[in-house]
């Protein structure tokens, strides 16, 4: 097996040197009747070429997003990842390494943490940001714990502009944890009500903006009555590339900030792995979970990095700790990081205007398609469309003529009456061709 | 053609001491600064072209202020990360004796089928028309995971290892609350020498953590076990092989009081590398285990994840695990996102994560396990225990373990007893072995032995590289007990950095760059 270095003569010298014959005698403890004598039932092991031979037949069966005219959005977002970027995070130094726990030989990893935190804090407006979470959805829901923690209260009020399976992911812990959650109903045109639900036992609204169908929230109104109210504000981003253009959710008065990364130097990889973003004030830090890496000095004076305030973690507190959390998204971190440091100031907003001229450019020619309404009054890079018939039947129809057209909103929220609402997304890689070919289809099938 | 006129062809005199360099470098070791140190924020490594003008729809809500994020152009970039990678250790490195972690080796290969577009470059929300093939990959990875434990169902979508305990003990909780029993059954038993992800877990969502205290022979016995179980009690949290490294011999026994009280068995799968092909979870009467992708099948830790954790369940928590999950209909496959969708007994407790887990470590998980066969997979795990047997033999003599000198799992835990009266610590050990080039093994964990140094070698090392690391740590070891204690105390010396505050750290957070403010300047 070409992973295995130990030959059989090495074996037999080792298991002599330890004084047994055979290898099972090392496995002793296992009860008999347990220990297997065959190998399991699956295949035996195969060479490169062959396992290679396997997987490509199962990519093939799959239609990849650069491939096709690719409309489709919902929390995940098709854009140029530089080459740059997925060279450098397969160097064998970060790709091999192991959490930064001894400093003195991980000050490559901790580095770019604290290069990651402090372009994360930027982005967000935001104080401070930790080292990053599993990804937005699950770093939504221990944003809600960590207003629990703050506030002492347990009732948290989701917006209905708030990706529906990020409030499944919130409704799971809370319910779990016996708190209360009140969903707001699907939020199409951005309109909700919210101020309404603000009260004195409520711990933390969640407001996502861009939301779910498109529309940029206005969060100022809301963390003023918020505040009012001991109420903390979780600001919610799916599409990072949107903080190039918008007010930051910080300058908003946001006090929690929690967003998905993908968007910035990760594939779209079927759903994962991403990379969550976490920020918040610097009063809140205690509350705060996931890892944090700080800048102290060595033995010798000099500058360097560490992992720090683990007082709050798990595998110190044990019981009492801020969350479970012992992983952050490491290697997802850094390809954010080292495309953030590609694009700068100037890449990034520029691309963030690229997206939504794209976007103001499709959301133009599909209103003149008939049976297609855009719903949207603001959007960044997505917009919801009403259309003629129902969007999922839509959607199966396009990708027989070769367009994926986006998320019908009835695979999100199916039986909330909304199934002939589309989502529809177009990024920096959507061309004139593309936005042709999508309304051609549409035309065909509406 | 080379003019040597005038070269030196010696080595020239060859001095000892140390000259400082003007730069603070040391020929390769390099001093990289900060990004915001040498980034402009006009530059950038992109070429994107200003889109023509047009009519905004942002409500008005457009920023208004700079970011603050300075730009690298594409060879600066280049230079600053690979430096930056220079200053770390890796697997690729050396040994990385990481007890718990399994840092084994990292095939490309299985980097390279993570990217093929058919994986990398689809979006989870696509028609399911569209990914057949990467359900089929999921389908595929589950039923490999469910036969090398012998379980019913798996659950794919926990993004790591203690996302996976949440998973787990949500499904019991979800079980315990479809039997009537949610008020009354809310202790969670969890052994001192468990990883302090499990007692957190249980926390999260409720559970009151009971202890089950260590004893002398690093073993949980099942009367420990017996003497907490009541009708309180809902579960247990159990590593198997322990933390201690060592196999529970009474699993079974308490595995089956366990039950026999109405409880389930949490089993932690940290150290399954080392019965992968051996033993099945299933036949051991664990009810619920997640696999840690990033360790038992070598995708990657990349400096602290992304890490992957499936659970596997067995038949009587398999109705309760969580949206979404693949399943074949009609000769095709299919995805369950949403509760009201599974049908027939199912009865999902709800959803972990945005979209189906960690897609690009399912790819990389189920590369290494066809690579390996059941035959690959089995010599693993037995390499994983014979290398840290090896490990015990070539040091049992010098050094102490708690246990008495007898067979351990892939692990072998010494503590610090054989450092009495030296002055040395194990931190200091640890600091030691950096600058003779390894990174250190796990140190002060688990809680339950004295100055605890857990060394998990894996089977991607050779005997010769166990001897070098055998034949060092002999070396440290008769240097503390000769009173070499400063070359302990004061590592390392040689490595990129010397010892780090992390007091000072802790004290005084500077978590962000921020600019040097001009009145500091003036004062320089």
């Amino acid at each position: 097996m070409r992973y295995l270095p130990l030959s059989d003569t090495d074996r037999s010298e080792m298991l002599a040197r330890i004084g047994v014959n055979h290898v099972d005698e090392l496995f002793a403890d296992v009860p008999k009747n347990l220990l297997l004598k065959e190998p399991v039932d699956l295949p035996r092991r195969k060479g490169e070429w062959e396992v290679e031979r396997i997987l490509s037949r199962m990519s093939a069966k799959n239609i990849s997003a650069s491939s096709v005219p690719f409309f489709v959005g919902a929390g995940a977002y098709k854009h140029h990842v530089p080459a740059t970027v997925d060279h450098l995070i397969q160097r064998s130094e970060f790709l091999t390494s192991y959490t930064p726990y001894q400093p003195e030989i991980a000050q490559g990893t901790l580095q770019y943490l604290f290069e990651f935190q402090t372009q994360v804090a930027a982005l967000t407006g935001m104080e401070v940001a930790n080292a990053s979470m599993y990804d937005g959805s699950t770093g939504t829901g221990e944003a809600v714990l960590m207003a629990h923690r703050i506030t002492k209260r347990r009732k948290a009020v989701l917006s209905g502009g708030l990706h529906p399976h990020y409030a499944d992911v919130v409704r799971t812990l809370s319910e779990m944890s016996s708190d209360d959650v009140v969903t707001m109903a699907p939020d199409v045109g951005g309109t909700e009500d919210i101020l309404s639900q603000i009260d004195d036992s409520v711990s933390c609204v969640v407001v996502q903006s861009p939301d779910v169908f498109g529309n940029v929230r206005d969060l100022k109104p809301i963390a003023d009555k918020a505040h009012q109210h001991g109420v903390l504000l979780i600001a919610v981003f799916t599409e990072a590339v949107s903080l190039g253009l918008l007010a930051s959710p910080g300058s908003q008065g946001a006090d929690i900030v929690v967003g998905e990364g993908q968007s910035i130097g990760n594939a779209l990889n079927f759903g994962g792995p991403y990379v969550g973003l976490f920020a918040t004030q610097s009063k809140f830090l205690r509350q705060m979970p996931g890892r944090l890496c700080g800048e102290t000095v060595d033995a010798d004076g000099n500058r360097g990095f560490v992992l720090t305030l683990s007082t709050r973690e798990q595998h110190i507190r044990r019981d009492k700790a801020t969350s479970n959390i012992c992983t952050n998204s490491g290697l997802c971190s850094l390809a954010f990081t080292i495309h953030m440091t590609l694009l700068g100031e100037a890449g990034l907003s520029r691309l963030a205007r690229i997206n939504h001229a794209n976007a103001v450019k499709l959301a133009d020619q599909l209103a003149s398609v008939k049976g297609v309404e855009v719903l949207n009054k603001t959007f960044f890079n997505e917009f919801t469309l009403k259309l003629a018939k129902p969007a999922a039947e839509v959607v199966e129809r396009l990708v027989e003529k070769g367009v994926l057209a986006g998320v019908p909103v009835s695979r999100l929220l199916p039986g909330a009456g909304l199934d002939n609402l589309l989502l529809v997304a177009s990024t920096e890689v959507n061309t004139d061709d593309d936005r042709a070919a999508l309304c051609a289809a549409l035309k065909e099938v509406l | 053609m080379l003019n040597r006129q005038g070269r030196p062809s010696s080595a020239g005199q060859a001095g000892t001491t140390e000259h400082p360099t003007f730069t603070g470098n040391k020929a390769l070791a390099q001093i990289e600064p900060l990004l915001f140190e040498i980034g402009r924020y006009d530059t950038t490594g992109v070429d994107l072209d200003e889109p023509e003008d047009f009519k905004p729809r942002l409500g008005g809500l457009e920023r208004r202020e700079p970011i603050g994020l300075p730009g690298l152009s594409e060879p600066e970039t280049m230079r600053h990360y690979v430096r930056l990678s220079q200053q770390n250790y890796g697997i690729d490195t050396g040994l990385f004796p990481l007890g718990s972690c399994t840092m084994k080796h990292n095939a490309r290969l299985n980097e390279r089928m993570a990217r093929l577009p058919g994986f990398s470059d689809v979006h989870p929300l696509q028609p399911v028309s569209t990914v057949q093939g990467a359900l089929e990959l999921m389908n595929e990875l589950g039923r490999y995971l469910v036969t090398l434990t012998n379980m019913t169902a798996v659950a794919l979508s926990p993004k790591a290892g203690a996302h996976g305990e949440l998973c787990g003990m949500m499904a019991i909780k979800a079980a315990i609350e479809a039997k009537g029993e949610g008020a009354t059954r809310n202790v969670v038993l969890v052994p001192d020498s468990a990883h302090g992800t499990n007692p957190a877990t249980a926390a999260l969502i409720g559970f009151k953590v009971k202890p089950v205290p260590a004893r002398e022979d690093g073993w949980v016995h099942v009367e420990d076990v017996k003497e907490r179980l009541g009708p309180d009690v809902a579960a247990i949290m159990l590593t198997n092989p322990n933390t201690c490294g060592l196999f529970e011999p009474q699993v079974a026994e308490i595995a089956k009081a366990i039950h026999d009280a109405g409880a389930y068995f949490y089993c932690d799968g940290a150290n399954f590398n080392a019965i992968v092909g051996k033993a099945k979870p299933g036949d051991l009467g664990v009810d619920a285990m997640h696999i840690n992708l990033h360790k038992t099948f070598s995708t990657p830790h990349g400096g602290g994840g992304p890490g992957s954790g499936p659970v596997v369940l067995s038949e009587r928590l398999a109705p309760f695990a969580p949206v979404p999950f693949v399943r074949m209909k009609d000769g095709s496959f299919e995805l369950v996102e949403q509760n009201n969708e599974a049908g027939g007994t199912a009865a999902p407790f709800g959803r972990m994560t945005a979209f189906h887990g960690q897609m690009g470590m399912y790819v990389r998980a189920l590369s290494y396990m066809l690579s390996h066969g059941a035959d690959g997979m089995k010599q693993a795990s037995e390499d994983a225990v014979l290398n840290a047997n090896y490990i015990r033999a070539g040091l049992a003599d010098l050094m102490s373990l708690p246990f008495g000198n007898k067979p351990c799992m892939h692990e072998v835990l010494f503590d610090d007893a054989w450092l009495k009266d030296t002055g040395v610590t194990t931190l200091d050990v640890a600091k030691a072995m950096i600058d003779e080039g390894y990174h250190p093994m796990t140190m002060y964990f688990p809680l339950v032995v004295h100055g605890a140094m857990l060394i998990e070698p894996t089977e991607s090392e050779s005997k010769a590289s166990l001897d070098l690391f055998i034949a060092m740590l002999r070396d440290l070891a008769f240097a503390a007990r000769n009173g070499d204690k400063e070359r302990f105390t004061g590592a390392p010396y040689h490595a990129p950095r010397r010892r780090l505050d992390e007091t000072r750290a802790a004290r005084n957070p500077v978590l962000k760059w921020t600019p040097p403010s001009p009145v500091a300047e003036a004062a320089e």
